[in-house]
């Protein structure tokens, strides 16, 4: 405990006791731990110490502290910036649940992306050993450790070897480690798993208080490092090491549900800034560790105006005329059987038409399978394969667990830039999973496609029985677009309809229509709505012809009455031609009789004048012309 | 103080005189800087090796300090740390070799104190 101030005067008083004398060491000068100890331990802390308040001032400007990026996919996005520059982060976890693998590479995406050697000191695994178990991931340690960027120091201690007697401390440590950090210009260091000495010392009092001096030293030398420590029993590390390195606190979890794994990362401390609080999945694949989500913590998705179509006209009638959104995620569900792959696959088709690349996850159907079923509909994907511009990737999706799959999917998107997307169908997810599990990836599934600008087309399988829109509930709020394709059981027949349940941003039709596969694909017919209710398949095609039969004799009659009418007026016609002629003809009589008549008085009264001037009364000549005059009158009607 | 500055030589020389012979202890004291502890450690180390081990041993005091570079060989991590290279199998005693009790079954002299410690040298 008095190492330091005695140090001063007994350094001078015995030199030559001692093979090596230079004393100037001023980075691992142990200090008492009491007094200064603590003071320093305030430091970085969000206590008012006039030190700090520069520091606070400094990084409210930058609005956060100062972080080193990890470079570890999803770390970065979910610490919001990398681990907490120039001061210690605590990784804890219990055994395999890869504190170590996070370590390395921290170390390893430090050296070769952003120029920061480091300095990997090894507690539990030689560096060989260390070498091997990574190379896999393809971390060269040994290059590294050529072109000093890394330096891995392999502290062992060995109890049996090992006798204490009396006072002492772990200046060796702080002296190996100021000689590997000095030796590459280090800027991050990792201490994989410093616990270990707690098995290997059994003075638990001085191991203690020297870490709490070392973790301290390490803000001291302003380096970025990381210690792991297994989990407790009810703690987060199994000898309390949170207590000493309070900035950053990472838990790693590794736990196994029906089966399937899943690792989970979940930041439970980080002094100074904001982080994602959630448990977040990460997976170790042949690229390293990935967290999950990639950029699921907002809500900022570009929304396209741009239309792509689904392939088939007649659905993009019923969305709005003009077919989907693109980057928006579709959702088509149905009971088994109802042709929702032969839905994806003429979208998949469709995109490959416009030049767009395609990329088809298939999850109960291998590629060739997939293709000839298809082909049987009349829809041949094989020429798109060829040309490259559609991708399958079949997998059982039990053959990882969700995160693999995630990850999969992701990396599978980010080297193939595809336009469209479909997952088929995603139920099956449950099966890797809950569906809890199932409903966060796809969360993040949609999000990062989104975020792409990559449209989403997921099919899903509902159990008959199952209530159709309910079964889906947990995905429903995550799908703009979605399509329900259905049963409709009538008349001993099974046939399929399709409507839009919803389609946000379009007006969609509320019509079911019949969906049909025939040999040229899939056809949308109208389905029968009338009194008797809705028909589809052949009872449609009965009353169709049924309709058609009615209406046909309803058109003879109304000719057969037409024509008749026309023969009745041709008729009538006739009749009245017959009737003027006869008229005509009576006309003409009459006024033949008439003029006779006429002709016959006028002799009468000529003679009656004949006979009156030979008699000679010629006073009543007046009154037979005046009479003789009415007649012709009354003969032009 | 002019006492201790004085001791190292005699060490030395024992180590060099011991070179001819196999039996002889060859033993590597780690300290960093000339701290209390490690005179305190150096002092008991060379009381206890005359006391058991006369003129059979070799020392050889590192300081890490000056020799960072050593502290890998050995694995050293505590200070002080005195390390028994020959006879094998190797052996550490860390602290201030305080205790002589714990420094002797350390260093595996205990045995050899009780049964035969002269026909051991």
């Amino acid at each position: 405990m008095s190492s330091g101030s005695s140090r001063s005067t007994l350094s001078e008083s015995k030199p030559d006791l001692l093979i090596g004398r230079g004393l100037d060491f001023r980075g691992v000068t142990p200090l008492p731990y009491d007094a200064p100890a603590g003071k320093r331990k305030r430091l970085g802390g969000p206590t008012v110490d006039p030190m700090n308040r520069a520091e606070t001032n400094q990084s409210s400007k930058r609005r956060s502290l100062p972080k080193a990026p990890t470079g570890i996919q999803g770390l970065d996005e979910v610490t919001l910036g990398g681990l907490p520059r120039g001061r210690p982060t605590l990784i804890c976890g219990s055994a395999g649940c890869g504190k170590t693998l996070l370590g390395i590479e921290f170390l390893v995406r430090g050296a070769t992306q952003f120029g920061e050697p480091g300095v990997f000191m090894a507690f539990e695994e030689t560096s060989e050993e260390l070498g091997e178990n990574v190379r896999s991931l393809g971390f060269d340690l040994k290059g590294l450790a050529e072109q000093g960027k890394l330096l891995v120091d392999y502290v062992h201690v060995e109890r049996s070897e090992i006798e204490e007697t009396g006072e002492y401390d772990l200046e060796g440590l702080f002296i190996r480690l100021n000689h590997a950090i000095d030796s590459i210009g280090a800027k991050r260091v990792v201490l994989d798993t410093i616990e270990t000495l707690f098995g290997g010392l059994s003075n638990a009092a001085i191991l203690r208080s020297e870490l709490r001096r070392l973790f301290q030293w390490l803000k001291n030398k302003k380096v970025t490092a990381i210690i792991t420590g297994e989990r407790g029993e009810g703690r987060l590390t199994r000898h309390g090491l949170e207590e000493y390195v309070s900035d950053c606190v990472i838990v790693l979890d590794h736990r196994v549900i029906e089966q399937i794994s899943t690792r989970r990362m979940r930041i439970v401390k980080y002094r100074g800034t904001t982080h994602g609080t959630n448990e977040y999945p990460f997976l170790i694949d042949e690229t390293g560790i990935s967290v999950l989500p990639i950029t699921s913590l907002g809500l900022r998705q570009e929304a396209s105006e741009e239309r792509i179509s689904s392939g088939i006209p007649r659905l993009d009638a019923m969305l709005g005329g003009r077919g989907v959104y693109r980057g928006s995620s579709v959702l088509i569900s149905g009971t088994a059987g109802t042709g929702k792959t032969s839905l994806a696959a003429h979208f998949a088709a469709e995109a490959c038409r416009r030049g767009e690349r395609c990329l088809y996850l298939a999850f109960e159907e291998s590629e060739s399978q997939l293709i000839r079923n298809m082909r049987s509909i009349g829809l041949d994907l094989a020429p798109w394969s060829k040309k490259g511009l559609l991708r399958f990737h079949a997998a059982r999706p039990t053959a990882n667990g969700l995160e693999m799959h995630l990850t999969a999917l992701h990396k599978r998107a980010t080297e193939f830039q595809p336009h469209l997307v479909v997952v088929d169908p995603i139920t099956t997810f449950i099966a890797a999973g809950t569906s809890r599990e199932a409903e966060s990836m796809l969360t993040r599934v949609i999000d990062f496609l989104k975020g792409e600008q990559i449209t989403a087309l997921f099919t899903s399988l509902t159990h008959g029985g199952d209530v159709l829109e309910a079964s889906q509930a947990s995905i429903s709020s995550l799908i703009d677009t979605w399509i329900v394709v259905r049963d409709i059981e009538l008349g001993g027949e099974r046939n399929r309809g399709i409507f839009v349940l919803k389609a946000r941003g379009m007006g969609h039709s509320n019509q079911i229509r019949e969906f049909l596969l025939t040999d040229h694909g899939v056809e949308l017919k109208d389905v029968y709505v009338g009194p008797e209710g809705v028909l589809t398949g052949s009872m449609r095609q009965a009353q169709e012809a049924r309709e058609k039969a009615l209406g046909l004799s309803r058109h003879q009659e109304i000719e057969r009455r037409r024509r008749d009418l026309d023969r009745k007026r041709r008729a009538l016609d006739v009749q009245i031609a017959a009737q003027r002629a006869e008229f005509e003809a009576e006309q003409e009589e009459m006024r033949r009789l008439l003029a006779q008549e006429e002709s016959a008085g006028e002799r009468i009264c000529d003679d009656r004048e004949e006979m009156a001037r030979s008699r000679g009364a010629a006073e009543q000549r007046e009154t037979p012309r005046r009479s003789r005059r009415v007649i012709p009158g009354g003969d032009r009607n | 103080m002019k006492q201790r500055r004085s001791r190292p030589q005699p060490l030395r020389e024992i180590s060099a005189k011991g070179k001819a012979s196999r039996d002889i202890w060859d033993l590597r004291l780690y300290v960093a800087g000339t701290t209390a502890r490690s005179i305190a450690a150096a002092e008991n180390l060379r009381r206890l090796c005359e006391e058991h081990l006369r003129g059979k041993y070799r020392i050889e005091v590192v300081d890490l300090l000056a020799h960072p570079q050593l502290a890998k060989g050995d694995q050293i991590v505590a200070i002080p740390t005195l390390v028994r290279k020959i006879p094998q199998p190797i052996r550490k005693v860390i602290g201030d070799l305080s205790n002589e009790e714990r420094t002797l079954v350390g260093l595996q002299l205990r045995p050899a104190r009780t049964q035969a410690g002269p026909g051991r040298g």
